[in-house]
């Protein structure tokens, strides 16, 4: 390991190796990739059912099989991994501190970085769900670890907040195994989770879905004995006379995955506070100059394949910032997520020599069968598109291209639902 | 007949209908292909871990290599939890072969030495 | 076998007696009838150690939460235990307040405790974040935030390193008292047989005494409900802020913990025996009582509710003495706030009256250290950098929210009253308690205590007997 790298990637899932292949791939060879497991791949590891690759590889695969083709690909660039390693800060200046049991406590220089370590579950901590606080409450992801890492169930009869993906996957997966799930309840009158999810992980197995529900309380005292669930109206408060106790040693939490990096924030990188991910322009450069943010500590996506993209489009852009080829900077545009947007990605758009193309990803505030997306600058329109089929759960791309954003000075983003 | 499907080919999910030995709904070729095989005979690929001999490390996952009948996803499970194989696994190394003479491999889906 | 003395609990209290007691020779068991130390109170307060300007003077509370405050910095310092004298502030907001800060300081005169009051420009400079509408405050600097999980754990592991006996999962059923002797029957029906008994029992305190007397008091249950907030800006709240205590109640405080985290609370509510239970009401009038002392807290950053239960006491102070009726029966109940402050105090005291009733020789190599934790507080860069070089663990970050490394948790297992569980481990170095409350971590603790403790993962448990985490596995079943 040197002192010094042009480039230093911090997490070796699906965001990292990717951004790490597009940065050598666009000129960059001296790469430091840090990973904290002692194997790359992150969280595919864990994520042994298929549907990953289809964008990318056209072919449906595991998310073992997704992150082998990734790190055989960093492996023919000879990329520097240091596995077993975590970063514990980041300075202004990019000096990375890590801590390995290889080299200890040491700082390494950097002249870009990207940041790509992923995201947090939303825990029951974070949700606040009344009642004791037995062992048998975990989040999906943490279940999914014990199940397909160690090949233990960690019980027998389940129940599940949350129709997050995770939280389905989890469903087919434990019933497989030989567990009963009873059920999974939704706060929201619509799925968080993929339609295809909900198909081959519930319907498959006869898994009710109950949508507009919630639970209420927890209740045993070292391990979980059973819990209470309440539908929810409108304003999405419990209606206590269709409270329903429900016998289970075990609840999963699939209620919402968030970036958490308090690194690139403690080094002074601004925070956009609707996905708590960095603040970035359209090359995923965050205010600090020279550190970039990609993958799920940006933003949470819901195909992996998005996230190598990203994350691809992330080392090339760092590449080309340490290899000064980007020019000069001559303007900086706003983004605004407005009406019926929950966020919008990038945050500004930084108009170096010949700026063509600009895509830009959110998500919407509710579910709408068809809806006009309008893109202004106060009160001009810039573009008017029509989507159907839209839903909170799956992130849309548009592309703003043969403009002159030279001419604009603020991006909105609203969309209204048409009949 | 008649059936209403969600594709699962893709995480777009397109609303199917079968109706008369025709499928419509679909917008891709494996689309039209899944939700004629859906509304007669569902088939799905199995994802599981099996038993790896070795202090280190307890399981793998592996994967059928093609999609079975639905009905037989617990009888594959079962034969899956069966075996055990010692280490190094190769990538797509056939774990059991020809499953239940139901034509398909049980198969690595990750490297271990 | 006779033993000289046994301590039933092994909270703060029970574990303060029985350190004290290794001061003496002595043959001294220590009865627990959880998997692991201070699993109730003592493991859900506010971690304040109070300054002692508020009990009544010349009560017990009084006399034992100055004392114990006083010893808490050489007491920490041999425990090895994160302790802050931050200082307290008892914030006034209207003139009646005011005047009841004045009664206060008079009493904190009388108690021997250094107050003085303080406008509202100073408080503004000192607490930034307060609440403009504060008019004056009553700053109290002895006052001080400790880690209590570490301090239980510390006297415990400390009367073990002198001698003293602990055993865990033994829940006492019965006592009897035949010819100056105590038969201590447990739940497993073994009989122990001891000249002297501590009933150290916390909330369960009258029951056991009951067993031999009825007891002069009753204890009262009364549940606190907090919320812990994550380490977001170290300089959010650096002094314990209570409100000024009125005819309605004591009202919320906000505070610091050891590790930078904040806690909110506790609520006051009557509650049955170790009833943890937490529920919304509660939160919400938690946030608006709070809302009084600070503005803008940014709830986003709760990482957890989590509700304690204080055994409080129908005489409204400490009972702490020997049973007229049962010579060598010792009652230390009712234990409220101060107890977590007094707990020094009291085990000193306590201890003293034993090794007398006994006539206990001093244990002349008693070492009040235990072994130094291996932490970055205690060692720096350049220390954890010098471990790594021998034990690479201590290099691998385990707990990426809270910085654990692997070397830090095999060394809390390797010790006296060390980690069986996961609990035990996240009470002891702190792995899982940040944002991501161990979705990250657990599984990776969970394999290191399977290893360090020679067993299967499967055999690990959460906290208690038999709350193993990993349940079935259905893999390579043809082999067995």
């Amino acid at each position: 390991m040197n002192s010094e790298y042009d480039l230093i990637v911090i997490g070796g899932g699906s965001a990292g190796l990717a951004s790490a292949i597009s940065a050598f791939d666009n000129g960059v060879k001296s790469i430091l990739l840090i990973e904290k497991n002692k194997e790359l791949g992150g969280i595919l590891n864990q994520c042994i059912h298929n549907g990953f690759g289809l964008h990318t590889f056209k072919e449906e695969l595991t998310g073992p099989e997704y992150a082998f083709r990734y790190i055989e690909e960093v492996k023919k660039r000879n990329i520097e991994c240091l596995l077993d390693t975590l970063v514990i800060g980041v300075s202004p200046s990019k000096v990375v501190t890590i801590s390995s049991p290889k080299y200890g406590i040491t700082n390494i220089k950097a002249k870009a970085i990207v940041n790509a370590c992923g995201c947090n579950e939303r825990t029951y901590g974070q949700i606040m769900i009344p009642g004791d606080r037995p062992n048998g409450v975990f989040t999906a992801g943490l279940a999914q670890k014990y199940l397909n890492i160690d090949g233990y169930l960690v019980g027998k009869k389940v129940y599940i907040l949350g129709s997050g993906d995770i939280g389905l996957i989890m469903a087919r997966r434990m019933t497989l195994e030989g567990a009963k799930v009873i059920g999974v309840s939704e706060l929201m009158p619509y799925s968080n989770g993929l339609n295809r999810n909900i198909v081959q992980c519930l319907n498959d197995y006869d898994i009710p879905l109950h949508l507009s529900n919630t639970v209420t309380k927890i209740i045993g005292k070292e391990r979980l004995e059973a819990i209470e669930t309440c539908d929810v109206d409108e304003n999405l408060k419990p209606i206590l006379s269709t409270k329903k106790r429900i016998e289970c040693d075990t609840l999963l939490l699939s209620v919402g995955l968030y970036p958490f990096s308090p690194l690139i924030f403690n080094a002074g990188a601004s925070q956009y506070v609707k996905t708590k991910g960095a603040f970035v322009d359209q090359n995923l450069e965050t205010t600090l100059e020279g550190v970039f943010s990609c993958g799920n500590v940006l933003h949470v996506h819901d195909l992996v394949d998005f996230v190598s993209e990203e994350s691809a489009k992330a080392g090339k852009c760092a590449a080309d910032y340490i290899l000064n080829r980007r020019g000069k900077l001559n303007k900086t545009i706003y983004t605004n997520a407005l009406d019926n947007v929950s966020y919008l990605l990038p945050n500004m758009i930084k108009i170096y020599s010949n700026l063509e193309e600009v895509t830009f990803s959110f998500r919407v505030k509710k579910p709408m069968q068809k809806a006009t997306i309008f893109i202004k600058d106060g009160e001009k329109l810039i573009k008017k598109i029509t989507k159907f089929d839209l839903v909170p759960s799956e992130m849309v791309k548009v592309s703003l291209k043969n403009i002159n954003f030279l001419e604009y000075e603020e991006i909105d983003f609203l969309i209204e639902e048409t009949k | 007949m008649e059936k209403e499907m969600i594709c699962i080919c893709c995480p777009r999910g397109c609303h199917l209908l079968y109706k008369d030995g025709e499928i419509s709904g679909f917008s891709c070729l494996r689309g039209k292909e899944y939700g004629l095989q859906e509304a007669v005979a569902p088939k799905r690929v199995v994802t599981s871990t099996f038993k790896v001999n070795s202090s280190k490390i307890n399981v793998l996952p592996c994967k059928t290599s093609g999609p079975i009948p639905k009905e037989k996803i617990f009888l594959v499970m079962d034969e899956i939890n069966k075996i055990s194989v010692d280490l190094p696994i190769k990538m797509n190394q056939v774990l059991i072969k020809d499953v239940l003479s139901l034509g398909v491999d049980i198969i690595a889906t990750k490297e271990q030495d | 076998m006779v033993f000289d003395c046994i301590i039933i609990g092994c909270g703060l209290i029970g574990a303060s007696v029985s350190r004290y007691l290794s001061r003496y020779k002595g043959n001294i068991l220590v009865l627990e009838r959880h998997n692991d130390v201070g699993e109730e109170t003592s493991s859900a307060n506010s971690s304040i150690v109070h300054s002692g300007y508020d009990p009544k003077p010349n009560t017990l509370k009084a006399k034992f939460n100055v004392l114990g405050n006083k010893m808490m910095s050489q007491v920490s310092e041999e425990l090895d235990v994160p302790f802050i004298r931050n200082g307290s502030l008892t914030v006034a907001f209207n003139d009646e307040e005011v005047e009841t800060l004045n009664e206060l300081e008079k009493r904190s005169h009388e108690n021997n405790v250094e107050c003085r009051i303080i406008d509202a420009d100073e408080l503004q400079k000192i607490e930034p974040n307060i609440s403009s509408e504060a008019k004056k405050a009553l700053l109290c600097p002895t006052s001080g935030i400790i880690n209590p999980f570490l301090l239980n754990v510390g006297y415990i592991e400390n009367a073990m390193d002198n001698g003293v006996k602990l055993r865990l999962n033994s829940e006492v059923v019965d006592i009897k008292y035949i010819d100056n002797l105590y038969h201590v029957i447990l739940k497993n029906s073994e009989e122990l047989i001891t000249k002297t008994v501590v009933n150290a029992s916390g909330q369960m305190s009258d029951k056991i005494h009951g067993l031999l007397e009825e007891p002069n008091y009753k204890i009262i249950y009364r549940k606190g409900e907090y919320i812990l907030l994550d380490h977001f800006n170290a300089n959010f709240v650096k002094h314990t802020l209570f409100m000024c205590p009125t005819k309605v109640g004591k009202g919320v405080l906000i505070s610091p913990t050891t590790s930078f985290n904040y806690i909110i609370g506790p609520s006051n509510d009557e509650t049955t025996i170790n009833d943890t239970s937490t529920d919304s009401e509660t939160f919400d009038s938690l946030k608006e009582s709070a809302k009084k002392l600070i503005k803008n807290i940014p709830y986003i950053n709760v990482v957890r509710q989590f509700a304690g239960v204080r055994a409080n006491s129908s005489i409204n102070d400490f009972i702490i003495e020997e049973s007229s009726n049962f010579k060598g029966f010792f009652e230390v109940g009712g234990i409220m706030s101060p107890g977590l402050a007094s707990s020094p105090a009291i085990g000193e005291y306590v201890s003293e009256l034993v090794a007398k009733r006994l006539g206990l020789k001093k244990n002349d190599s008693y070492n009040p250290y235990i072994r130094k934790h291996k932490s970055m507080k205690n060692l720096g860069i350049s220390g954890i950098n010098e471990l790594i070089k021998t034990d690479e663990s201590f290099g691998r970050i385990i707990c990426r929210c809270e910085k654990v490394s692997e070397g830090e948790i095999i060394d809390c297992i390797h010790r006296n009253c060390g980690a069986t569980t996961v609990k035990g481990v996240k009470k002891r170095v702190r792995a899982g308690f940040g944002k991501c409350q161990g979705t990250f971590c657990q599984e990776e603790v969970v394999k290191i205590l399977a290893r360090e403790l020679n067993t299967s993962i499967d055999k690990i448990n959460y906290s208690e007997q038999d709350t193993n985490i990993l349940k079935v596995s259905l893999k390579g079943k043809k082999d067995e």
